[in-house]
């Protein structure tokens, strides 16, 4: 029987991988031998090659943004959304890139793969990555596909900063930049809510200092307490309620009830929870948290964030969720503002939600209309 | 900005306004509406325009004609906008929307090295009549909405406009009316009570 996926998808998709031979050193000093990225790409690179856009994905994302991998999966890649033939990314006229970043566990090296020189699984020994690793990463991977220039490079949340990252590191490498829900570096409040999910994970006795894979264990009440906390900051207060209520999933209110009463909120969190800790390695959870926590455009940089923006050549698409409170509008203003101050051009949306952090992955019409009539302005006309 | 600010700026002397922005400059249109005016200005002066706009749907009309805007409230204060960054500030019939329309006056000076201000004149003949004999607020086809339901919370007149100017240290470089056909000469030697609106080059004095 042949597969039938909707128009507008880029359909089965088969992911890919790339082996780099050459060290990779990492800003901590850390040096990978040798390395490999995982990525699925979607429509053709055009022969002047102005065509390519990098998507980056955020925390728990993958290098699987669109389309299926077979027939049977239940759901399309995290941005299926934004990315196909007539969508907001176009593929019928641009070539989309998506990676896993490395240090995750999707297939690029990470803590779940062999470490050479052990034989085993890295577990906890795997380097810190930074933000800047990866675009660095990234940029092998493109130079790898024959690309030397995005035409535009795109991701929310973490993605977004990272897409930030490469306008500044690689400024003539740079198209177009989009930023959604993003920030120019954490707050207190941010790193609290990631040492909280970090410590749930460390605390875990099935943790095993990070080797639990050649212990043969699983820390997943950490991982799942984890995502359940990362979870609750993705959804705005207003769209739980519109969502969960105080809606009961099991027992009632009657005063001769005496069953175990589970809300439909704590239903969702559980089950978010329970299936992520056997999807997502813990030790990955742990080093993304960390390359967020330390992700700070600005760094000591005289003149604050516009003097680090100035370097950039791109223009830029800033958008911000009006319900986040991740990383709420005002994070996203500061990045208009640096780029204004710095003379780069900018729109800027402050789109209207109740789905909070998440808002950037769900649909949303004036939202998706927007970076549509955005994106036009990206690759060959 | 109300979709009003558009189509009241349709039928103002565009080219007054065309002809006061310099080649090559740098923009500022507030209250841009679907940009329509900016991707004028772009495509015959050769502008370098940025739009200002709290509506959504403005938004997106704007940006799918290549422009760049940004999403705010003028109200606001304008503070993201950095002194001296645009060479003319536009804000077409917008300033009687305006919750502190002097604030915004002194913040267009400040962001650019000029500013284009216009406005319905509330001083015309026909508005005084209104009030005068009927002794209800003018509406008229430019002015649909009852009081209690206009977007137009701060009318003023081409007289308190310039008193207000004067009073904020702003010059006025240069003035235009628009009135009727037949009210063409009567509004440029009678603006206050024969120009339907009124269009402004303003700038910080001693700028």
């Amino acid at each position: 029987m042949t597969a039938t996926f909707p128009t507008d998808s880029v359909g089965l998709v088969t992911p890919q991988v790339a082996h780099f031979d050459d060290p990779f050193t990492f800003v901590n000093g850390a040096v990978l031998q040798n390395h490999q990225l995982v990525y699925e790409t979607y429509g053709e690179l055009n022969s002047a090659g102005d065509n390519a856009v990098l998507i980056c994905h955020a925390l728990s994302g993958s290098h699987h943004a669109a389309g299926f991998h077979s027939a049977n999966e239940r759901r399309p890649g995290w941005w299926d959304l934004a990315i196909g033939p007539g969508k907001p990314i176009d593929t019928a006229r641009l070539f989309v890139v998506c990676s896993n970043n490395l240090g995750c566990c999707d297939g690029s090296s990470g803590p779940n793969t062999i470490n050479p020189s052990t034989g085993e699984a890295w577990g906890g020994r795997f380097p810190q990555p930074q933000v800047q690793d990866w675009v660095r990463s990234q940029k092998l991977l493109a130079e790898h596909l024959g690309i030397s220039k995005w035409a535009a490079v795109i991701g929310g949340s973490l993605g977004g900063m990272q897409a930030l990252q490469w306008t500044i590191d690689f400024p003539d490498w740079v198209g177009h930049c989009v930023a959604l829900a993003a920030a120019p570096g954490l707050t207190a409040q941010n790193i609290a809510f990631n040492e909280i999910a970090r410590h749930a994970i460390l605390s875990d006795p099935d943790w095993c200092e990070g080797a639990y894979l050649s212990e043969g264990t699983l820390p997943a009440r950490g991982v799942a307490l984890a995502r359940m906390v990362g979870h609750l900051t993705y959804m705005s207060a207003d769209g739980m309620s519109d969502r969960f209520g105080r809606e009961l999933r099991e027992g009632g209110f009657s005063p001769d009830d005496n069953a175990e009463w589970v809300f439909q909120v704590e239903s969702y969190l559980r089950h978010q929870g329970s299936r992520f800790s056997t999807q997502f390695d813990a030790n990955t959870y742990v080093l993304m948290t960390r390359a967020l926590d330390l992700f700070d455009l600005t760094g000591t940089q005289d003149g604050g964030l516009a003097a680090v923006l100035a370097r950039a050549q791109a223009e830029f698409l800033v958008a911000s969720f009006s319900s986040d409170w991740r990383f709420p509008p005002q994070r996203s203003i500061e990045i208009r503002d640096a780029l204004m101050a710095a003379g780069k051009p900018v729109t800027y949306a402050n789109i209207e939600t109740d789905n909070g952090h998440d808002g950037f992955l769900l649909p949303n019409p004036s939202y998706e209309q927007l970076l549509k009539e955005w994106m036009r302005r990206v690759g060959p006309s | 900005m109300d979709a009003q600010g558009g189509s009241l700026m349709n039928r103002l002397d565009l080219k007054t306004v065309l002809d006061w922005v310099p080649e090559d400059s740098r923009v500022l249109d507030l209250g841009c509406g679907d940009g329509a005016f900016l991707a004028r200005l772009r495509d015959e002066r050769n502008a370098i325009g940025v739009g200002v706009d709290i509506d959504p749907a403005n938004l997106i009309a704007a940006v799918s004609k290549g422009l760049d805007v940004i999403q705010e409230d003028i109200n606001d204060g304008l503070y993201c906008f950095t002194t001296n960054r645009f060479d003319v500030v536009v804000l077409a019939h917008a300033l009687q929307e305006l919750t502190h329309p002097h604030i915004a006056l002194e913040r267009m000076v400040d962001i650019g090295d000029e500013a284009i201000v216009s406005f319905p004149n509330f001083g015309h003949w026909l508005c005084r009549a209104h009030l005068g004999f009927k002794g209800r607020m003018p509406m008229s086809r430019a002015m649909p909405r009852h009081w209690y339901n206009t977007p137009n919370i701060h009318f003023c007149t081409v007289k308190d406009f310039e008193s207000l100017c004067s009073d904020l240290k702003i010059d006025i470089i240069e003035r235009a009316t628009i009135a009727g056909a037949a009210q063409g000469l009567l509004g440029r030697w009678f603006p206050n009570l024969f120009a339907t609106s009124a269009i402004y080059r303003i700038r910080r004095a001693g700028g």
